[in-house]
Order: structure tokens, then sequence, then C-alpha cells
């Protein structure tokens, strides 16, 4: 298989505090990566770096391209998106447009037939079909995730980047949010999944990294970060601990 | 030492050059002295504290008209006009302060040239005011019946004024009331937790930047013996906001740096430009507008860095000096019920953060606050502290209730705490931010601080911030920018700064992320330590290891509610935690 | 003060306040997009009304030669980051619109001018010749400062409007012109007597209001600018261009000013700096409204039309006093409203 993303020796400076310490990772392309680690490990610098948000050093290559100097717009344009952790949906909008906006890159570049995507995004979601019309503000925490994941789609992304997608949300929801990253597995969109619900993470997972205060401290399939001891204990924490107990 | 030495050989330059300089140039140094004045307010309130004001013209021509109307039409003593034109000039100032800066920034830029505009049109309408011709033959200043009659009589006195002012504001700067004025800009939520009145203490800078000048508007007055509006236009304030962005908005020095350069570029313009267009106007404004953009673009710091940097800091730093301890709080019996929540609630649109929650902290514990990411912990941290106002529900403590209070109010309580996000000022030392902590136990003031009349409590100040920094390891950081340090011990920084808060309740946001393993055993054992010595604790956390280890009970949230309360082997075992926190996908 | 006298003020008031207005939506528009608080919006008016009164006269307007220059300078800086990238591709488009483009205007109107055309024709040129002012402003004063604080951007906004004045002096002269009216006639409404100039700029208003209404909510571009003022990292994660948002309010904002010039200059002698006072107008308005609601601004505008026609007749000496103090009880009010403390962005 070949990498569709390799990120090579990435640091990022945040208020001249290190952010990322030279962080190295690759995501197959059709695969599922996930990177879990715990709060301020950097986990979201990480994806704002790949992204183009965040100024870094290091290398990013996407696609066979080297993606520095590329601003965010065009990496959107080359099918890389980011389901942010807070969302960013436009609030005072309703969320059909929403989801239009999700495919202004493919509308600039002359897609005509971007907007026959609505109709699947909303089989997809049939919640937000529902409540189009509604300012997407006026959503609750669930069906935001679910515009803010079907804003990504309608942009076609053939890598999705995912920040703490079950953030938040109930059981019952982040089991769908699951499902639809399965489905979108089978219809060959690669996956770079960063989580702190490790367990959720590492089942539908090909492969992980662990990322602590800024480095990379573990790699592997996901099958054997979930059976590492170092892992079960500070990630799967509780579980492990109350069957232990 | 290079410091001191320059500044030496600056006085000693401003002592001598009317001696040996033309007329010409010592009416030059006058109104960059005057000019000074006025940017040394801007340098406090736009680069310190982050307010823009484009109206500072408006103040000084406001004491300048009172000085003169009253001085000419009724015969007053120049010494009493002083005191009326800075009245007037406060008056005003307080009145459009308290009205402005409770509002986002771009409100008070806005309407300063607003009412620049406004006070310009009347001063060119009133009749008693001379109209656009203005008035002439304001009485010069006398001083033991010596007339400040020439340039160079007038020259000593403007620049005696203008040193105090600059020395006065580096006073100020340096002090319990600058550390406060220093978190404005970003820190204003921090520096509120830490019981700035930060709305007030906004309004005593606007205040100070507009009595400097009213100063100037004054010595303007009587040294030009002349008043008329086209002095204080609208173009006029941009100038002085100008001087301040060249110097370095947020250097003392910038103010003489930016107000020398401009004024003397002005000059040398108004010169040399009508003879390259051919025709006459007032062409500077076409440079001054493109060397401000260019400027901006490349520093936003100004020149004074720059310069700043000619001079090498002094090697060692200087050591916090021993100084009697400050006074502590007494801390309520162990058991006390301390604080309550009682159904609190928080929505943000139709994103429900805190749910009907209730709990119970008893004064000596250290109660755990945990729950999966974006269960609301970090929300109901700020209703406690008042940075967030409940929808709904009660908080009490002592039973008090919290839920109505400013948070500078709560922390006058004696709740400290830190941020999840860290909260400090970059720029400043490790021990300038903790001592900020602190400023609730020192009662000196803007003026104590300028005349140094507060040197006593400084000390006593600095010396605890030394003392919480010490214990919590960092001793060696001492003096080193906040900024500069791991995210890891900026969060310990943190620590240090609530407890420099001599808290009875202290509630830490995710005090052990970014930490290596011995610094959190460090860090267990001391607010274990804390908790015996009678203090109560809330703490969110996510190390689950070093919370169970740590706390005395435990409150579970999820969905802004609380799904479980109890002990922590109890709390590990409740299967509906367990479902929470594995989120189940089988 | 009888009826007729009433009724005449309101009628001035109104068509003043239609144009400040204009103004209003165009300063919040910008300000919700970029924050920048766009001072020099108050310039492209002066420059529109200034350019047609010259070209009425046979003259060549001094705008061509900041139009082109700016131009120039624009280019200069776009090659530069093109450089900087290696993104050659994108040369062409860059020199077509800040090279090509102005030259063609510049070139028209130096045809154009002593051939003395239609007033409508004289205020397209106009038109031509201020609005791609706007997206050049923004390429070389504010793109390049795309994540200072509105401090820092308020600063730059009253450089602009310096250099702008500054231009406008050099280029216009210190002397004030007024331009014939469109249409001198007059018609009597019930007992007012309404001049056809004044119906034109409520007409004109009202329809450059309608045409950006269904642009913000119809057309996917005016969708987008809408998100990019809602939440900008959002706008950038679905690949808005935040220099495409810039360039396209300060389009937008540069189109209002034009306009809004050609309407001021048959009803008021423009000089050079009168376009500060005029744009700072349109601030007041959108003060009134409280800088958030796009009918609130437009409403608040209306009011200081109305404040200054009636404070001309009732204190003439005293009307920007009056009109510039208007907005001391509406602060005091969102001053006892409002309780929060909030961070500036670093």
């Amino acid at each position: 298989m070949n990498a569709l993303l390799e990120v090579d020796a990435l640091r990022v400076f945040y208020r001249k505090v290190e952010g990322l310490h030279r962080a190295s990772l690759r995501v197959e392309e059709g695969s599922v990566v996930t990177v879990i680690g715990p709060n301020g490990a950097g986990k979201t610098t990480l994806l704002g770096a790949i992204m183009g948000l965040l100024p870094s050093s290091g290398a990013v290559r996407y696609a066979g391209a080297e993606l520095a100097g590329v601003p965010t717009e065009a990496r959107v344009a080359r099918g890389l998106c980011l389901v942010p952790e807070r969302r960013e949906l436009f609030g005072e909008l309703s969320v059909e447009d929403n989801l239009r906006l999700g495919a202004f890159q493919r509308v600039r570049h002359g897609e005509r037939d971007a907007m026959r995507d609505l109709a699947a995004i909303y089989a997809r979601f049939p919640r937000l079909e529902e409540r189009r019309a509604q300012l997407a503000g006026t959503l609750s925490g669930g069906e935001r995730q679910m515009l803010a994941l079907g804003r990504a789609l309608m942009a076609k992304p053939r890598l999705l980047m995912l920040d703490e997608p079950s953030l938040g949300l109930a059981p019952r929801v982040v089991r769908d949010i699951y499902h639809i990253i399965a489905d979108l597995k089978r219809a060959g969109v690669s996956i770079l999944l960063v989580e702190q619900n490790a367990r959720a993470a590492l089942q539908v997972a090909d492969r992980g990294y662990v990322l602590e205060t800024g480095q990379i401290t573990l790699e592997g399939s996901a099958a054997e970060l979930a059976a590492n001891p170092r892992v079960i204990e500070s990630y799967l924490g509780l579980a492990a601990r109350s069957a232990g107990a | 030492m290079r410091g001191r030495v320059l500044l030496a050989a600056f006085l000693a330059f401003i002592a001598l050059a009317p001696l040996v300089l033309p007329p010409f140039y010592v009416t030059l140094f006058n109104y960059i002295g005057l000019a000074t004045l006025v940017s040394l307010g801007l340098v406090l309130l736009t680069g310190v504290a982050g307010l823009v004001s484009f109206g500072q013209q408006a103040f000084v021509g406001l004491a300048a008209y009172t000085t003169a109307v009253l001085t000419t039409q009724y015969a007053a003593s120049p010494w009493i006009t002083l005191f009326a034109g800075l009245a007037v000039t406060a008056a005003v100032a307080l009145f459009l302060g308290v009205i402005t800066l409770r509002l986002s920034g771009h409100y008070l830029s806005l309407s300063t040239i607003a009412w620049g505009i406004a006070l310009y049109y009347l001063f060119g309408n009133l009749q008693f005011l001379g109209q656009y011709s203005g008035i002439d033959n304001v009485p010069p200043v006398a001083l033991f019946g010596w007339s400040l009659d020439t340039g160079h009589r007038s020259y000593y006195l403007i620049w005696c004024v203008t040193l105090a002012a600059l020395i006065a504001a580096q006073n100020l700067l340096d002090s319990r009331s600058g550390r406060a004025i220093r978190a404005l800009r970003f820190r204003s939520v921090m520096a509120e937790s830490f019981g700035v009145r930060t709305a007030s203490l906004k309004v005593v800078v606007f205040l100070y930047a507009a009595l400097l000048a009213g100063l100037s508007g004054w010595l303007y007055a009587h040294f030009l013996r002349f008043v008329s509006p086209q002095a204080f236009g609208v173009n006029a304030g941009i100038d002085y906001l100008f001087m301040a962005v060249v110097g370095g908005a947020s250097q003392v020095w910038g103010a003489v740096v930016g107000a020398s350069l401009l004024t003397v570029l002005k000059e040398w313009l108004k010169d040399i430009l009508p003879r390259l267009f051919g025709q006459s106007g007032s062409y500077e404004i076409i440079v001054f507008g493109v060397l401000m953009v260019l400027l901006l673009h490349r520093t936003r710091d100004g020149l004074m860095p720059a310069l700043a940097r000619l001079v090498p800091p002094p090697r060692v730093p200087p050591a916090v000096a021993a100084a009697p301890a400050l006074a502590r709080r007494g801390l309520p019996p162990a058991g006390e019920r301390l604080l309550e929540v009682r159904a609190a609630e928080k929505h943000f649109g139709g994103l429900v953060a805190v749910s009907g929650l209730s709990f119970d902290l008893r004064s000596g514990e250290i109660l755990g606050l945990i729950g999966p990411n974006g269960a609301g912990k970090s929300t109901m941290f700020n209703l406690i502290t008042g940075v967030l106002r409940a929808d709904a529900g009660e908080i009490r403590f002592g039973g008090e209730r919290l839920d109505r209070l400013a948070s500078s109010e709560i922390a006058r309580r004696g709740i400290c705490r830190t941020f999840q996000h860290v909260n400090l000022i970059s720029s400043m030392s490790v021990l300038e931010n903790v001592a900020l902590g602190a400023h609730l136990r020192g009662r000196q003031g803007t003026v104590a601080a300028m005349l140094r009349l507060e040197r006593a409590e400084e000390a006593q100040l600095l010396a605890e911030a030394a003392r919480q920094i010490e214990r919590v390891g960092l001793g060696e950081q001492l003096h080193q920018a906040a900024g500069s340090l791991p995210l890891g011990r900026q969060r310990v920084v943190e620590i240090a700064r609530a407890l420099a808060g001599d808290p009875v309740l202290l509630l830490l946001d995710e005090p052990a992320a970014g930490l290596r393993f011995a610094e959190k055993q460090a860090l267990a054992g001391l607010l274990r330590k804390l908790r015996a010595e009678g203090m109560t604790i809330l703490l969110v956390e996510h190390d689950m290891e070093f919370v169970m280890g740590l706390v005395d009970r435990l409150v579970v949230m999820d969905f802004g509610e609380k799904l479980a309360e109890g002990l922590p082997r109890e709390i590990q075992r409740n299967p509906a935690v367990l479902e929470a926190y594995l989120g189940g996908i089988e | 003060m009888n009826l007729d006298t009433v009724l005449w003020l309101v009628q001035d008031g109104i068509s003043n306040g239609a144009i400040y207005a204009l103004l209003a939506l165009a300063l919040l528009l910008v300000f919700a997009v970029t924050r920048v608080i766009f001072v020099p919006q108050g310039e492209f008016i002066a420059y529109a009304a200034l350019s047609l009164t010259m070209l009425q006269a046979g003259q060549l307007p001094g705008t061509v030669y900041v139009l082109v220059g700016g131009g120039l300078l624009a280019a200069a800086y776009e090659i530069a980051a093109a450089l900087r990238a290696r993104a050659g591709a994108r040369l062409p488009r860059v020199l077509a619109f800040y090279v090509l483009l102005p030259a063609a205007i510049a070139v028209l109107a130096w045809w154009a001018a002593p051939r003395k055309f239609d007033l409508w024709v004289q205020a397209l040129i106009v038109l031509g010749l201020v609005v791609p002012l706007g997206p050049i402003l923004y390429r070389i004063a504010y793109q390049p400062l795309a994540n200072a604080s509105v401090v820092v951007l308020f600063i730059v906004s009253m450089a602009v409007h310096y250099a702008l004045t500054g231009l406008g002096l050099l280029f216009f002269g210190g002397e004030g012109l007024r331009s014939a009216a469109f249409s001198d006639a007059q018609f009597k409404l019930g007992v007012v007597n309404v001049t056809a100039q004044s119906v034109l700029v409520v007409l004109a208003s009202v329809l450059v209001m309608l045409a950006l209404w269904l642009f913000f909510t119809r057309s996917l571009y005016g969708k987008a600018l809408r998100a990019t003022a809602v939440n900008r990292v959002g706008a950038r994660l679905v690949g808005i261009p935040a220099e495409l948002s810039g360039s396209l309010s300060f389009l937008l904002a540069a189109f209002i000013g034009a306009v809004s010039g050609v309407l001021v200059a048959p009803i008021a002698t423009i000089y050079y700096d009168t376009g500060f006072l005029i744009g700072l107008k349109g601030f007041v308005g959108a003060i009134l409204g409280g800088m958030a609601s796009y009918p609130l601004a437009a409403l608040g505008a209306l009011a200081v039309g109305l404040l200054e026609s009636f404070s001309s007749f009732w204190a003439s000496a005293f009307k920007e006093t009056i009109v510039f103090t208007a907005i001391i009880p509406v602060l005091v009010w969102r001053s006892l409203t409002s309780r929060h403390v909030e961070d500036e962005e670093e």
C-alpha cells in the first residue's frame, strides 16, 4: 500500500512554546489510523499543522506532494479535510447552507454536480434533513457533530481527519459516529482519527500512535497497542483498573 | 550598568541642550517634550493596557482652553488654572471612560474619534472660546517671580514635568498595580480571578493618560501663549497615537523615541515635500501613513525593542529581598460545609454544558471532579469562579451566594484557581506572574506606586511569591519569562500563583497534565500537605492514577449532569461510570 | 418652523441618511469579515465624488494614478508571495487583475475625459476607477496583517486614511468641488416639493441594499462571506480562502463608497478630506444600531441623517458636535446592559 499521508519530524511552536516535537506518522491509502494521548499532548496541534492552520517545520507529504507553503483551502481542494474538535460550524447559517458551503472548493472549481451530494448526506443523516432550515447554532451536541461530519463529507475527502469525534456525545451517538467511520473506510476514504476514547478508536483503527507531551512515544498495529500494558494502564484506564481491582 | 550610563547621558543632554542650541531647536525640543507627555499616556493606555485612543488631543485641548479662558478673561494665576484644567480633563475623561471602557475595545477607539471631532467643532464655534481664531495673549507661567516667557525658559519646566512623568510611569509599571495593568490586555479574565477590578483599573489608566494629555495642554497654552482649534484636530490625535506605536507602545521610553522621531520628521517633511510636489499642503500625512503601514507590517512592537537590544540586560537579576511575611487568612475548621452547588445550569445555544448539577465540598477535603472530555467540568469551574454566570441554580460559599458576584469579588472571599489553558503573562517573569496572584494581599495603589511609597509592601509581595515558587519546586526559574517554560511547568506556575493568593478554597483545572511521573508525585505530595494544613481543594483531572490516590471523594460528571458521587473505590466499580468512560461501541 | 420646513428637513435627512445607511452596511460587513474598522471607506466617497466632478470638467481625475500605482504595488506583493511559494501558475490572473484592468480603466478614463459624455456614463467610469481600489488596498495594507488584532488593524486603517487623504490633496487639490445634478426636476408630492435628486439617492440606496441582501442570501459567495464572518476557522476548513473573503468584502465596500460618492457629489461640496466625516457618520449610525445587526445599523444611519438635517436648521454651527455626541446615550445604555470580561486575542 502507498502512504497517502506522511508526516516527518513535524515541529510546531505555539506562542514560543513547543507544542509538537518532531512527530512522525504515516497513513496508508484506505486505512484508519488513530492517534491517542492525554489532553494537552498536542493532538489538536498535530492536525492543525497538517491542515496548514498552524505554522510548522518538518515535512508533510500528502498524495506524493510536499504540502509546505500550500494554503489550507488548497489542501481542502485536494481532499484533505478536518472535522475539528470544536466543530467550527457556521452557527448563524442554516443547516443546509452549512452543508452547501462544505462543497465550496468543489463548486469553485466548476463541479456542477456537487449539490447533488446533499441528498446522499441527508440519506446518511436523516436528522439533518429534518432540520435543514434550522440555524446550526441551535442544534444539540450530537446533531452538531453530524453536521460537522456531513459538511466535511460534502468536500469529498480522500483523507478525513477527525478530532475527538466522540467528545461530549452520548454513547449511542458515539456508536453511530463510529459506524459511519467504518462505513467510510469501506468506501475507500482514509481516516486519521484523534481520540481520547482510546478503546473506541483502537477498535476501528488499523494502526495507532500514542502522542504524549508533544512526542510520539509508541506506535504499532491497533491490536498491538490495545494489548500493550502501558496503553492499558494509561488510556484504557478505568476499565483495566476495575477489571484488576 | 550601561542602562544607567545611557540615562545619565540623556539627562545631561536634556540639561545642556538649551545652552548650546539655537532657539529653533529649543522650540522643537519643547514640542517634543509636550508630545512625549501625551504619547506616554498612550504607551500605558494602548501599548500596555491594549486600549486605543485617537482622541487624546481633545484632552490636551480641554486643559489648554480651560487655562486660556481663566487666565485671559478672569486673570487667574496659571498655577490655579493648572488644577482647574486637570479637573475639567479628569471629569470629562472619567465620564467617557466609564461609558466606553466596559465595552469591546473598538467602541472606545471609535468613540475617541467621535468625541475628538465633536470637541473640535465645539472649540471652533463657541463665541467665548474665540471660535476658529482662538484665544491669544495667554500669560506665561511665572515661577518665583521669574516669568517663563521665552522658549528657553519654558524648556526646563516642560522637560522637568516630562521626565517626572516618565519616571513615575516606569515606577508604576514595576509595582502591584503595574502587574495588574499589564494583565489588562490579554489576561483580563485571569486578573479578575485574582481580584483585580479590571473595569475600574481601565478607567484609572484612561484617566492617567488623559491627565498627562491635560498637563501637556496646560504647558502648551502657556508656552505658545495662544490656543486655537487647529492644534486639537483629529489629525493631532492620530499623530500622538502614531508616536506611541513608532516608539514601541509597550515601553515607557518608547514615548520619547516616538515623539522625537515624528516631531522632527514632520518639521523636515513640511519643509521639503511642498517643494517636491510644487504646491503647498500638508503632504507629510502621506509619508506618515505609508511609514506606519510598513512599520506595522514588519513589527508591531515599534522601534524600542531594537534600541533596547543595544543595552544588555543586567546579567544577575536582583535577588528577592527577605521581607516580613504577609498576614494570612484564617481557615475554617475541618469538615464544615464550605461550598454548596445546587441545581446549577448552563447552556450555550442548543448545547447543555451543565445541567442540574448539585454537590457539596467540605473544608479540609480534596474533591475530584472527573468525567469524559466535554462533560462540563471546566464550565462548572467557571461558574464557581464567576467567569460565567449560571442560567439557574445556586452556588454558595460559606453560606453566601456566589452566583451573582463578579470574579474579582469571588476572589476576595478566598477562592483561587488555575486555568486549564495556561493563562500566564508570557513576557513577565515567573516571579511577577506569581506576585500577581497575591494582588489582594496588598493595598497600595497607583499613586503610591508612582511615588515609590509602596516599597515595603512590594518587598513582602515579592518575597511571598518567591516562597510559593520555591514551594512548587521552580526556584531556579524565578526570573525567567513565564512564556519560555515548557507547558507542564507553566501549569505549575499557575499553582504557585493560586497559592500566593492565600486561598481557603483552591480550584485546580488539570494540574498534572503534561507533567512527568516524578513531577506528578511531587505535586500530589504538595497537595496532601496543603490539605493537612487545612486547605480545601477542588480538582479536575484526567490522570486517574493521580486522582485515585489523592482525593477524598469524587464527583463524576457526564453531559453536564452528575453521574455518580462517592469514594474513589466505589466510583471505580460503578457500572454507569464505566459505561460513560468506555462509551462502548460494541 | 412650519410644516413645509419640517417636511423639507425630513426629505433632506432621509436622503443623507440613505447614504449613511449604505456606508454603515459596508463598515459592518468589512468589520464582520475581516475585523478591520474601515475608516478609509470615507476616502472612496471623496475620490468618487471628486473624480466625477473632474470628468464633468473634461479633466482626467487623479484617481487613475492611485489606481494604476496601487495596482502595480499590489501586483508586486503578489509576485513576491508567488515566488516565495513557487506558485507561478497564478501570476497571469494576478497581472490581469492588478495591472491590466487598472491600466485599461485608466486608458478609458483618459480617452473619455475630454469628450464630456453623459453624466451616467461618467458615473460608470468613476465606479470603474474606484471599485478596484478596494481589493488593491486590502492586498497592500491589510492582507499581510491577516492575523493581527483588531487594535493593530484599526491603527493601520488610520494610517491608510492618512495616506489616501494626502494623495487626495495631491491629486485633487484643496478646493471644494460640486458636481452637476443628475436631474434638476422637482415635483410636488402632496404639500412637499420633492427633488428628483433626492428620490434618486433613496432609490439607489434601496436598490443597492436589495442587491446586497440577494447576494448574501442566495449566492454561494455571499454565504461564504457570511460564513467567514461567523466562524473564521470553520471557513478555512471548508476551503474558503481568507484572502478571497477579505478582497470581496473590500470590493463591496469600495463599490458602496463609490456609489455614495456619486450620489453625494451633486448635493454637497466635497473637499479631499470630506469623505472622512461622511464615512464616520456611517460609523455613528452603525454604533447607534449596536455594531451587529444590519437593519438596526441602517435605521441608526437614517437617524443620523435626520438629526443632522434638523440640527443644521436649529444650530448649524454645532451640527457636527451634535451628530458625533449622539453616540453617548447609546454607549451609556450599552455599557449599563453589558457585563462581561473578555480577552483580546493575542
